[in-house]
């Protein structure tokens, strides 16, 4: 195992410490003691909003193409050209378009957006991504009638991503939205996190995040995105379409069918931190539930 | 190591998962190596292998102890309502949790003592180590979103250290 010697964590980690400290210092010392007695199984709702740090987050990731395990995305990445990088929007569009990844950059602005993510797995983060809403990039081409979704391609390059010379995954890696949902504000391009140029193995150069759904429906390194007529199958879905449906939206009532999704650990809290509630939709239904009302999420999962 | 690990706190973003995750695969690893003494026997045609056998047979089961109390303690914090509706519903829980059960009564009658005492009924106890192997194993299958590649390196050793039995008996019948 790689390990990292405090020279070489970034700042963020500092300034976070020193948050944490003063924190620690005033209420946090009282709530720290609590929480770190095991037995105690109640969590602090300010602990759900804390960021995860910048170091958990670009070395804790789940990115088959570079390999399956969490370590691998940040060891087998580094190298990765993500220059020059075209994006494509084509399908069922009147006229399909190629964009660059200087033209995107200049087009949109990318703010400050901090979000949960929830994996599928059971744990949990929060990001500061920086990004837009990906309604502002789709809005650049004018769907046909037929358009009812868009599905999302990766790139595909085993030259460059050992995890794809296995057939672990059907490579590219793709995955697919409602047209409502790709239009949502929520749903976001992501260019960046902690206010620097998104890492390789968290996407770069270019990945969507959609907040209330579980982390592997934001593809990443994104070079195609496609209207569609027919709900897509997605990676996930058509290598086990019992255990990934199509929606896949956060929720702690439907079961994955071999591990339960009642509950959440909190990436970075240590070993004495219990898990947490998972809330439904990732904690944003108030934003989003309504794409969905009249649907039994338990068929729909 | 790990316990270097726990005390400095050097096991990375998800603690808990590392540590259970530790004490599986170390659990398996063993039950693989007690799996291979007998086949070493007969292709050294040494005896020596057997004296590891109890020795590596008792880590299993205390991996496997450390493993599930981690597990239990660690990550449910001995709240048994989820963790016995996790038992119930989650088949590579009710899998693992079965082979740890099964892997009680090998560890209770491992000593010399015992040995003598069961006679013949002890080999007969002692077989259910095929089955732990075999539910061990796909435990960690059924638990990881894809058997590449350690499930997958798992599952090919147990199978040729299965299939070395098979050959053994039809072998032994045969004389």
């Amino acid at each position: 195992m790689i390990k990292f010697k405090n020279s070489e964590i970034t700042p963020e980690n500092i300034y976070k410490k020193r948050r944490s400290f003063i924190k620690s210092v005033g209420l946090g010392a009282s709530t720290l003691a609590i929480s770190s007695i095991p037995f105690v199984n109640k969590s602090l709702a300010s602990e759900r909003d804390k960021l995860t740090s910048y170091k958990d987050i670009t070395t804790y990731n789940n990115y088959y193409e570079f390999g399956t395990s969490k370590s691998d995305p940040y060891r087998n990445s580094q190298i990765f050209k993500t220059t020059p990088w075209d994006i494509a929007i084509e399908g069922e569009v009147e006229k399909p378009i190629k964009l660059s990844m200087e033209e995107i950059s200049e087009m949109f602005i990318s703010e400050e957006r901090i979000y949960r993510l929830r994996c599928v797995e059971g744990w949990s983060m929060v990001i500061p991504w920086m990004g837009f809403s990906l309604s502002k990039l789709l809005s650049k081409v004018n769907p046909t009638n037929k358009a009812k979704f868009v599905e999302f391609e990766s790139v595909y390059d085993p030259a460059q991503m050992k995890g794809q010379r296995y057939p672990v995954l059907n490579w590219p890696y793709n995955e697919g939205l409602r047209i409502d949902e790709a239009m949502h504000p929520l749903t976001t391009v992501v260019t960046g996190l902690y206010g620097k140029k998104l890492p390789n193995q968290n996407g770069a150069p270019l990945r969507i995040f959609i907040p209330w759904k579980y982390g592997f429906k934001s593809a990443k390194a994104i070079v195609k995105i496609k209207f569609v007529e027919n709900m897509p199958t997605s990676s996930w879905m058509w290598a086990s379409p019992r255990e990934y449906g199509f929606y896949s939206n956060v929720n702690p009532n439907v079961d994955h069918p071999r591990w339960s999704q009642a509950t959440e650990r909190i990436i970075g809290e240590g070993i004495w931190a219990p898990r947490v509630k998972t809330l439904m939709f990732n904690g944003y239904g108030d934003e989003v539930a309504n794409l969905y009302s009249g649907m039994d999420l338990k068929k729909n999962f | 190591m790990i316990s270097y690990q726990i005390i400095f706190n050097q096991l990375g973003p998800e603690p808990v998962d590392r540590i259970i995750n530790h004490f599986g695969e170390w659990t398996l690893i063993f039950i693989l190596l007690t799996l291979s003494m007998t086949p070493l026997k007969k292709i050294t045609k040494s005896v020596e292998w057997i004296k590891f056998r109890r020795m590596l047979g008792l880590f299993t089961f205390f991996y496997a102890s450390i493993h599930m109390l981690s597990y239990v303690g660690l990550d449910y914090r001995f709240d048994f309502e989820p963790l016995i509706n996790d038992v119930l519903k989650k088949k590579f829980i009710f899998i693992g949790f079965s082979a740890w059960l099964l892997l009680i009564p090998l560890a209770v009658t491992s000593s010399e003592k015992m040995v003598r005492l069961l006679k013949k009924n002890w080999r007969k106890i002692h077989r259910l180590i095929y089955i732990i192997g075999i539910f061990g194993v796909l435990h960690y299958i059924w638990l990881s979103k894809t058997i590449f590649f350690k499930p997958l390196i798992f599952l090919i050793i147990l199978v040729i250290l299965l299939l070395f039995r098979i050959k053994i008996t039809r072998s032994a019948s045969k004389i």
